[in-house]
Parts: structure tokens; C-alpha cells; sequence
């Protein structure tokens, strides 16, 4: 039987500092009570999480507890599946995102989202990156080109493309999209960005490159990330929570989660005993 | 029960290796089996087993009937155009392009059903790609799954096997009664305006029943569910993740259909839209319902070449409410006539309605390419 010992968690990319208890710092996103249906099938039961303001926190789970949905409901990405519905509470910098007058389209330029699967739009490499500014109705192609060179830099992916920024955006390899559908969600300047497992199509170079990034960004955003990686999770985030079968099973410091779990559920999940 | 049946077994068995030894070509398939199995010795050798053999005839067969069905409808199509060609060799000439309809067969020219036609077209593209690429947007992009959305979705590939001239009687009573409406209320006639910069001219013109507007309004309807279907089609193709991800960058629903998905699926939108008005181009049956001209000499608005688009103004106004005529009911006209020198006539008109279509194809070929190479996949 594997014993948890800290020496069996990998170490932590620079910029995320795992043992450090985020209570004190402000809450970005809390959500209270959530349960969320498909239909009749009920796949979130009374989920309670806080997010603390520039942290990063991973959602861990076997495929299917839930977490893509809960990651989903914080900029109501899961308003566009039809029949599904949502009961409870998500406070997102204090204000309830389920209320009815909220307008999604402000809060998802607030909180931002990275798919599974890079999603470059058929567009150059420029208009990409501009694409949200340009939404909002930003024209002044001098800000913009500002903002696209500050929004790839800060995804790492400047030096690589700064000299075809009018090409494909699909002529880039599968770690660079990333990159840019990253720098893409940067420019519309959100708060906070919601990643759903960000490197899983990646191979390890690219992958390494997304998490070094993620402990970069965390100084001034904050993010919540689900992975099937535990080595991942372990490596990139601050707070890690574990979902199982809709439920929120345990949360805490990562550091903790991964060597002193309380519940035995997370413990068998984490020694890779079912999941 | 069971001993009699194995006694039969080895009876059979017995007969079976009686009749084996009496004569060597029949041979049971287990033996023959065990046989293979016994020498290892694998033969990619085609023809070595008669199973394999028989699979391979089949595939042969089925090879050649699908390229029979391709060569023999090929081969009856040049046939036709031969014939076509051969029996236009009489008539075609410059002339026939550059004259109108006459009462003689060596001067009978098909220069008003072309602008007949121009216009028709023109103004049945103008109704029916907002009319059709809205609708595909909003069944596709915008309406939530109802029971009259599916409804109507399954209707649509019923209407566009409707025959046109049920869309021909469609129109006289709808459009063709309308303009007669309006006809009465402003006295018969309608004013044309030209405001130039120097002078104002306004002139009275009758207001006709059997107008452009008219023949273009009930093509429309012809073509108007195989332009949604087409463009349902190109919107279908274009992935959702596109729109999820221009959705998650705070774009607006409207923003996400008219700059992500409507562009990517723009190519197959306009190859749809134009394949379908080159539908609507060979059309007779319904513009002859709505009694358009089967003989005249004027084009509509008499605007006969095309430097009279820019430079008669007020001719151009005119055109979409005047008596036109088009190229397949002025084919068909001819086709009718007892003098056989007309036969010529028709076989030209058939000529030149065929390289319209063709180059309406090639246009159609060519956007393509073009807004495909816009968006950059």
C-alpha cells in the first residue's frame, strides 16, 4: 500500500507557494449550495467552494464527478446546453452570477475561459488575440496592437510568433494555440480565468510551458483549473479540491490534500486507488 | 435420443468418405481445412481459394457497374450537346446574341430574354439570399428546439420538391394580384424620379401586372428552400467550438453568428445560394403561369447593352416594373413554332442558356475559393 509522504508530491512550479493558507486572502469566487441538472439527471449536489483572490486552484476528480460542469457554471458557459438548470448561489467578487438581470456577456470578459482543446478561430494570429477587444468595441488599431503584443507576451508566446502575427492562427502546433487561446482570454482583460484541462492534448514540453505559465499569471490572476493530472495539480496550484460522484468531497492547501487528505475518499483517489 | 442422431452422423460421414474415395474432386470441407492447417505455408496468391476468388469477382462486378452508370450518363450527355450544337450551327452567330425576337428565323435573337433574365436573376438574389440565409440562421443558430422549429425543418425538403409551377400558381394569385392592386390604386401608373444634379426629370409609366418584380418574387419562392437547406448545411458544418469559444471571450450571440460563423460558412452559403439561382435561371414553367411575355422585342426598361445601366438612370428604375420576358420561355416559344428553320433558333437560345449557367458555375467555383482562402483554417 503507497504511503503519502510529502517527498512523493512533485515540486511546485515557481510562483506557487502550496502550503500557505489562502484564508486570508479575499475570496474572488464563492459558490454556495450549488446543484446543477442536466434534465432530471442531477450532476452537482449542494457544492460549496471559495476561490481565493491570485491563487490558483485545481478541481480534481475521476471523469464525470463533476468538476468540467462546476468550472462551467462560474461564467455560465453551461446557459448555452439546453434543459439544463441551476439552483444556489456563486458570488463572483461579491455579486450573485445566477441573478437573472446579470449580463453574461460582461461576466464572461470578467471571468475568461480556456478550453480543453485549443480553439483558434480560422483568423490570423493578430485578429485572434483581438478578437475579444475588438467585441467590446475597442477599434483603435494602435491600442489594439499594443494590447496583442502585451496579451502574447504575458502567454509566452511573443518571441515565437512576433514576426508572422498575420498568418494562420491553425498554423501554429497544438502547445502554441494553447498559448494564444491563453493570450486570447488575456486581452479581454478578465479577473479570472476558468481552465479546463489546459495541457491535456499537449505533449510534456508544451505542458510544461502551459503550468510554468499558469505560476505566472497567478500573481495577478486568478485561476481555477480542472485536470485529470494529479501530478499537474500538485505541481501548479495553491488549493486543490476533489470532486466525487456531483459532490465537493474535501478542499484545503494542496500540500495538504496531497500528504495529510482527512477524507479516505481523496486518500484512496490521490494513492491511485480508484479513479 | 441421442445415439440414433450420432448413428447418423457416422453413416453420413461414411457415405461422405466412400463417395471421397470413389472420386477425389469431392472433398469434405473439414478435411479440407485440416489440410491447410496441416501445411503452413500461407499463398497471398489471389485465385488460390474459391471464397476468396468469389469475394473478389464481386468487388470486380460492382467496380464496373458503378463506372458504367458514371461513363453511360457522360456519354447521353455529350450526345445531347452535340446534337444541340450541331442542329444550333444554323442560327448561332453574334447576332443572335446582339438582336431581339423576331417573326424571322434568320433574325430572331434571344438579347431580351438575357436581360430578362439579368433582371430576374438579379432581383431573385437580392430576395432570396436575407430572406434564406436568415431563416437558416435563425433555425440554426438562434431558435431553441421546439415543435414547430422541427416542424418546419421538416417541411423545408418537402417545399423544395414542390414542381415550380405549383410556386408559378402561388405567385399569380399573391404577387401578380398585388400589383394589380396597386395598379388601381395609383390610377395604372407609377412615376419614375431621376434627381440629377441639374435637372429633376419625373415621367408616368404604366404600372404592369406580369412585372420583374413579380417573376423575381415567385422564383424566389421556387428557390428559397433549397437556398435555406443549403445554407443550414454550411452553418451546420461550421464546429460548435468556435462558438463557444467567441461566446467565452464576452462576444455577443450577434457577434459570434456575423463574425465567426457566418464567415466560415460562407463558402458553402454562396456556393448554395448561386447553384440555386442557376435553378432559377432555367425556370419557365412558373413565369409562363404568371403570363410574362413569349414574344417582344423590348427589353425591360429598355435597356438593351450595358452601358445604358450607367447611363440611363432612370431606365434602370424603370426596368424591375416592366414586361419582361426570359431565356427558356423564349426557348420554348421557338421550340413551338411550325417553321422548322426555327428549330435553329431554339437550339442557340439552348446554347447560349447553357453558357450562362456555365459561367454562373464557375462564379460560384470561384467565391468559393476566394472566401474560403479569407478564412484562414
Amino acid at each position: 500500500m503507497p504511503t503519502i509522504t510529502s517527498g512523493n508530491v512533485p515540486p511546485s512550479v515557481a510562483g506557487v507557494d502550496r502550503e500557505l493558507d489562502m484564508s486570508a486572502h479575499s475570496a474572488a469566487i464563492e459558490a454556495r449550495r450549488l446543484n446543477f441538472f442536466y434534465g432530471e439527471h442531477q450532476v452537482l449536489f449542494d457544492v460549496s467552494l471559495t476561490v481565493p483572490e491570485r491563487s490558483v486552484t485545481a478541481l480534481i476528480g475521476p471523469s464525470g464527478c463533476g468538476k468540467s460542469t462546476f468550472l462551467r457554471t462560474l461564467n455560465r458557459m453551461n446557459d448555452l446546453i439546453e434543459g439544463s438548470r441551476c439552483q444556489g448561489e456563486i458570488l463572483v467578487e461579491g455579486q450573485n452570477i445566477m441573478d437573472p438581470a446579470v449580463d453574461v456577456v460582461l461576466l464572461r470578459k470578467h471571468v475568461g475561459m480556456v478550453f480543453q482543446k485549443s480553439t483558434p478561430f480560422p483568423k490570423s494570429i493578430f485578429d485572434n488575440v483581438a478578437y475579444g477587444p475588438r467585441v467590446a468595441g475597442e477599434k483603435n488599431r494602435a491600442v489594439l496592437a499594443d494590447l496583442v503584443e502585451s496579451c502574447l507576451k504575458k502567454a509566452a508566446l511573443w518571441e515565437e510568433v512576433k514576426d508572422r502575427l498575420t498568418t494562420s492562427a491553425m498554423s501554429l502546433s497544438g502547445g502554441q494555440q494553447q498559448r494564444l487561446c491563453i493570450a486570447r482570454t488575456l486581452a479581454t482583460n478578465p479577473r479570472i480565468i476558468l481552465m479546463d484541462e489546459p495541457a491535456s492534448a499537449l505533449d510534456p514540453a508544451s505542458t510544461d510551458r502551459i503550468e510554468n505559465l499558469i505560476g505566472e499569471l497567478c500573481a495577478n490572476y486568478t485561476i481555477v483549473i480542472v485536470t485529470h493530472n494529479m501530478q499537474q495539480a500538485s505541481r501548479v496550484s495553491h488549493q486543490t479540491a476533489f470532486f466525487y460522484k456531483g459532490q465537493m468531497v474535501e478542499t484545503g492547501p494542496t500540500m495538504k490534500i496531497f500528504t495529510h487528505p482527512s477524507e479516505k475518499q481523496t486518500e484512496d483517489y490521490i494513492t491511485g486507488r480508484f479513479g | 435420443m441421442i445415439r440414433p442422431a450420432s448413428d447418423r452422423n457416422k453413416a453420413e460421414i461414411a457415405q461422405v468418405k466412400s463417395a471421397g474415395t470413389a472420386s477425389a474432386a469431392i472433398t469434405s470441407p473439414i478435411v479440407e481445412r485440416q489440410n491447410t492447417n496441416a501445411n503452413r505455408a500461407v499463398s497471398f496468391i489471389s485465385g488460390a481459394d474459391r471464397h476468396i476468388r468469389r469475394r473478389l469477382m464481386l468487388s470486380r462486378i460492382f467496380a464496373a457497374v458503378c463506372r458504367f452508370a458514371t461513363y453511360s450518363a457522360m456519354a447521353i450527355l455529350i450526345v445531347l450537346l452535340v446534337a444541340i450544337v450541331w442542329s444550333s450551327v444554323d442560327r448561332l452567330a453574334l447576332d443572335f446574341v446582339t438582336n431581339t425576337n423576331s417573326t424571322n428565323p434568320t433574325r430572331a435573337g434571344i438579347l431580351a430574354g438575357v436581360w430578362g433574365s439579368f433582371w430576374l436573376i438579379l432581383f431573385t438574389a437580392l430576395f432570396s439570399v436575407p430572406v434564406g440565409v436568415g431563416s437558416a440562421v435563425y433555425l440554426e443558430e438562434i431558435a431553441k428546439d421546439s415543435f414547430l422549429v422541427r416542424l418546419i425543418k421538416v417541411n423545408l425538403a418537402n417545399l423544395a420538391g414542390v414542381p415550380s409551377i405549383v410556386y408559378g400558381i402561388l405567385g399569380y394569385t399573391v404577387f401578380r394580384s398585388s400589383a394589380a392592386a396597386l395598379g388601381l390604386l395609383f390610377d395604372g401608373h407609377h412615376v419614375v424620379g431621376m434627381a440629377g444634379l441639374f435637372r429633376i426629370r419625373l415621367s408616368k409609366l404604366p404600372i404592369y401586372e406580369d412585372n420583374i418584380l413579380v417573376g423575381a418574387l415567385t422564383l424566389t419562392l421556387v428557390i428559397l428552400p433549397t437556398v435555406i437547406a443549403a445554407s443550414q448545411e454550411a452553418l451546420r458544418s461550421v464546429p460548435s467550438s468556435i462558438r463557444v469559444a467567441s461566446l467565452a471571450l464576452g462576444a455577443t450571440r450577434w457577434q459570434t453568428i456575423w463574425r465567426q460563423v457566418i464567415p466560415a460558412a460562407l463558402p458553402g452559403i454562396s456556393t448554395g445560394v448561386i447553384l440555386s439561382t442557376s435553378r432559377a435561371i432555367g425556370e419557365a414553367a412558373p413565369l409562363i403561369m404568371l403570363g410574362a411575355l413569349t414574344y417582344t422585342s423590348m427589353c425591360p426598361g429598355s435597356i438593351d447593352s450595358p452601358t445604358k445601366l450607367l447611363t440611363r438612370p432612370s431606365q434602370v428604375l424603370h426596368a424591375p416594373l416592366d414586361q419582361f420576358t426570359a431565356m427558356p420561355i423564349e426557348i420554348y416559344d421557338w421550340s413551338k413554332q411550325p417553321d422548322s428553320r426555327f428549330t435553329a433558333v431554339a437550339a442557340s437560345g439552348i446554347v447560349v442558356l447553357l453558357i450562362v449557367l456555365l459561367s454562373i458555375n464557375s462564379v460560384a467555383m470561384i467565391v468559393r475559393h476566394y472566401a474560403s482562402r479569407r478564412l484562414k483554417w
